[in-house]
C-alpha cells in the first residue's frame, strides 16, 4: 500500500464546543440528523486535470458521494437529495444562505471545495449548523489524487465525530474472506476492501483454503489461518509487501488467530490429540507461551483492549461457553450462562463489552454482553451468523451470514453484514463475490 | 444428551450398555440416522472390498458409535494386511457451529479415529490427522439428514 500522504495544512476557524446539533449514537437511530452535503465545488481547470488522472469527471461530486454514502449507511443521518438544493456548491461554500437549507429541512450543512495544487488534491471542507446559522468546523488538507476516496472517508470521520462526539470508522478497511464456487467445495481466498465495499483486492489466488484473517491493530500486518501444503497453520502476511511467514514451529494444527491489542503478539490454539490449547508466540522474541492447560476444546482467543484479559470458548462444561481469565492463564471464570451454546467472543475496543455468537434451539444470534457476562443483548437473529468484528469506535459490528439451502442443497450463499450496536441498521456489506469472516481495522489516518 | 455425556466418561460403561438392547432401541431410528448418528451408505467409499472409509459421528459428540468401531477394526486389519499403506484421517463437523470450534471438534474426531486404529496395532507413525472443520460437506443440504453425513471422520490413503 502507497504511504498516505496527509497535512493538515490549515485549520481555518478553531473547533468550537457550542454546537446546537448532537448526534445521540447510544439509542436507535430513529430520527436520523437531516444533512446537506452540497458537491465540493471545483474549478474547470482543476476538474479537467483530475478528469484526466483520475478518469472520473467532477471528483468533487464523487467526493462528496462518498460521504453521502457513509453518512447514510452510518443510520445516524439523512443526507437530502441534491435535487432541492437552492444554493451553487461554490457559493454556498463561502457563505450558505442558512434560510434556503432550512427550507428543505436540513439541520446541517457540508460544503467545500476541491482544486489541483502541484499535482497533489487539495480539499477543504465546511461544516454549518443551519439553525444556528454558523460554521462549526473548517479543514483543510493535501494528498496524492489516487487517495480520493480516502479523502471522502476522512471527511465523514471529521463529521461524525464533530456531531457525535465519537471518533469514526470510516477511513478503514476490512479484511475477509472471499468465496466461490459449490458448498461441498468452496474456493476461498483473502480479500481486502474498504469499509464501504470500494477497491476490493484479493491477496491469495485460492489454491489453498484460508480462513479467519485478522488486523493487527498497529500496523499493515495480518494473521489468518492457510491450509498451505494440506498443513493448518496460523500464517502472517505483510500486505505492504505481500510477504508470508508461518507463525511459530507446532507440530500440528494451529488455528483461531488474534493480535494482542499492542500488535505485538499473536494468540491462537493448537490442536493435538484431540485437545485444543490457546497459546501465545511474541512476535519479536518468537517466545511461544502455553496459556490453557485443559483436556477440553479451548479456542477462538481475543484479548481485552489493555491486554490484560483474554476471553475464549470453551466446551470445559460439555457445551461451548464463554470464559475470561488473566492474560497469563489464571483466574478463568465462565461468564456465559444463558440457554444456548456461546462462541466467537470479542472484546470491545472501548473495553466494556464482549460480542459472540450464540446458538438457542436452532437459531443463531449475534449478541453482546457486559465483561462479567451480564446483561446480555441480542442483536440480530437467523439460519447461521458468526464472527463479530468490532469497529475500531466500538459502535458498530460486522459478522457474516449464511443461507439456508433448498431441499436440492441450492441457494447457498454467505454475505458480510453490519448492525449497530444498539441493534438497529442492520446492512449487509457490499461484496464482489460471497464473503464470510470479516475483520475491520483500526483507523488509518489519526 | 445426557446419555451420551456418560457413555463418554468411559469405555467400560459403553461395553456394559451395549449388552443391553434397551440401550440401542432407545434412540429415535430413522432410515438412514439413528439418534442424530448417519447410518446410511449414500456417501461411504471403500479403501478394499468391506473396508469402508469413514465413520459418523453425533451431534457435537466425537465418541464412536458401535457401528464405527466395527468399521475401524475392518480399516485396521486391512491396514496390518498393508502394512506399507499411510493414512491421513479427516476429520469433519457439520455447518451448525462456529468456524473455529469445528475446526478443533474435526481434529478430536479425527483422533478418536486414530486412538481406536492404534489399539488394534496401527502405528501412530502411519497415521496423520487433518481437520477440516465445517470447509468441506460432502452433503450440501441443510438438514438434520446433510448434517449427520457430515459429522465425519474419513480414512484417506496418503502413498
Amino acid at each position: 500500500m502507497k504511504k498516505f500522504l496527509i497535512i493538515l495544512i490549515l485549520i481555518l476557524i478553531p473547533v468550537k464546543s457550542f454546537g446546537l446539533i448532537e448526534v445521540d449514537i447510544t439509542r436507535g437511530n430513529l430520527n436520523p440528523l437531516p444533512i446537506a452535503v452540497s458537491p465540493l465545488s471545483i474549478d474547470e481547470e482543476s476538474r479537467k486535470n483530475f478528469e484526466n488522472i483520475l478518469k472520473k469527471k467532477n471528483i468533487g461530486s464523487e467526493i462528496s458521494s462518498i460521504v453521502e454514502n457513509n453518512l447514510k449507511v452510518s443510520g445516524l443521518f439523512n443526507p437530502l437529495n441534491k435535487d432541492a438544493f437552492l444554493q451553487e456548491p461554490d457559493i454556498a461554500n463561502l457563505k450558505p444562505r442558512f434560510e434556503d437549507w432550512n427550507l428543505i429541512k436540513a439541520q446541517a450543512l457540508i460544503t467545500g471545495k476541491v482544486s489541483y495544487v502541484e499535482e497533489k488534491l487539495r480539499v477543504e471542507f465546511r461544516l454549518w449548523d443551519v439553525l444556528a446559522g454558523k460554521e462549526m468546523m473548517a479543514l483543510a488538507f493535501t494528498t496524492v489524487p489516487n487517495n480520493w476516496r480516502r479523502v471522502g472517508h476522512i471527511i465523514t470521520d471529521k463529521v461524525y465525530e464533530r456531531l457525535t462526539g465519537e471518533r469514526g470508522y470510516f477511513d478503514t478497511r476490512i479484511i475477509y474472506v472471499a468465496e466461490e464456487g459449490p458448498k461441498t467445495q468452496r474456493v476461498k481466498k483473502l480479500a481486502i476492501m474498504d469499509q464501504d465495499g470500494a477497491n476490493n483486492k484479493f491477496l491469495t489466488l485460492g489454491n489453498e483454503l484460508v480462513l479467519t484473517p485478522r488486523f493487527n491493530p498497529t500496523s499493515q500486518l495480518v494473521t489468518y489461518l492457510s491450509y498451505f501444503r494440506n498443513l493448518p497453520r496460523v500464517y502472517l502476511l505483510d500486505i505492504e509487501t505481500g510477504t508470508q511467514e508461518v507463525v511459530g514451529d507446532f507440530p500440528g494444527m494451529t488455528f483461531a488467530p488474534r493480535f494482542s491489542p499492542d500488535g505485538k503478539k499473536i494468540i491462537m490454539s493448537f490442536a493435538k490429540d484431540g485437545n485444543s490449547e490457546i497459546y501465545t508466540m511474541d512476535l519479536e522474541n518468537r517466545i511461544v507461551e502455553k496459556i490453557t492447560n485443559h483436556p477440553s476444546i479451548d479456542t477462538s482467543p481475543s484479548y481485552s483492549p489493555d491486554g490484560k484479559f483474554i476471553s475464549f470458548n470453551s466446551d470445559r462444561s460439555g457445551y461451548q461457553q464463554i470464559y475470561v481469565m488473566k492474560s497469563d492463564g489464571s483466574n478463568v471464570k465462565r461468564i456465559s450462562f444463558g440457554k444456548g451454546i456461546y462462541g466467537t467472543p470479542v472484546w470491545s475496543p472501548r473495553g466494556d463489552l464482549i460480542a459472540f455468537t450464540k446458538l438457542h434451539k436452532g437459531k443463531f444470534y449475534i449478541g453482546v454482553m457486559r465483561t462479567d457476562g451480564s446483561g446480555e443483548r441480542l442483536l440480530t437473529e437467523n439460519f447461521y451468523q458468526e464472527a463479530p468484528s468490532w469497529s475500531p469506535n466500538g459502535r458498530v459490528l460486522i459478522f457474516y451470514r449464511e443461507t439456508k439451502t433448498d431441499s436440492k442443497g441450492k441457494g447457498f450463499s454467505a454475505k458480510l453484514w453490519s448492525i449497530d450496536l444498539t441493534g438497529y441498521n442492520e446492512r449487509q456489506v457490499p461484496t464482489p463475490t460471497d464473503g464470510s469472516d470479516p475483520s475491520w481495522s483500526s483507523l488509518l489516518s489519526n | 444428551m445426557k446419555l451420551s455425556k456418560i457413555l463418554k466418561n468411559g469405555f467400560l460403561i459403553v461395553v456394559a450398555c451395549l449388552a443391553l438392547s434397551a440401550c440401542a432401541t432407545s434412540k429415535k431410528s430413522t432410515g438412514q440416522m439413528q439418534g442424530d448418528v448417519y447410518t446410511g451408505t449414500d456417501t461411504v467409499e471403500y479403501l478394499a472390498s468391506g473396508v469402508p472409509d469413514r465413520v459418523f459421528f453425533a451431534t457435537n459428540e466425537s465418541v464412536l458409535t458401535t457401528a464405527s468401531r466395527e468399521t475401524l477394526r475392518k480399516q485396521a486389519a486391512w491396514l496390518r494386511k498393508n502394512s506399507k499403506i499411510t493414512i491421513v484421517l479427516e476429520g469433519h463437523a457439520d455447518e451448525r457451529g462456529t468456524r473455529e470450534y469445528n475446526l478443533a471438534l474435526g481434529e478430536r474426531r479425527a483422533n478418536a479415529a486414530k486412538d481406536y486404529l492404534m489399539t488394534y496395532g496401527i502405528s501412530s507413525d502411519r497415521i496423520s490427522v487433518l481437520s477440516y472443520g465445517k470447509e468441506r460437506p460432502v452433503d450440501s443440504g441443510s438438514n438434520p439428514l446433510a448434517w449427520s453425513k457430515n459429522r465425519r471422520s474419513v480414512t484417506v490413503k496418503a502413498n
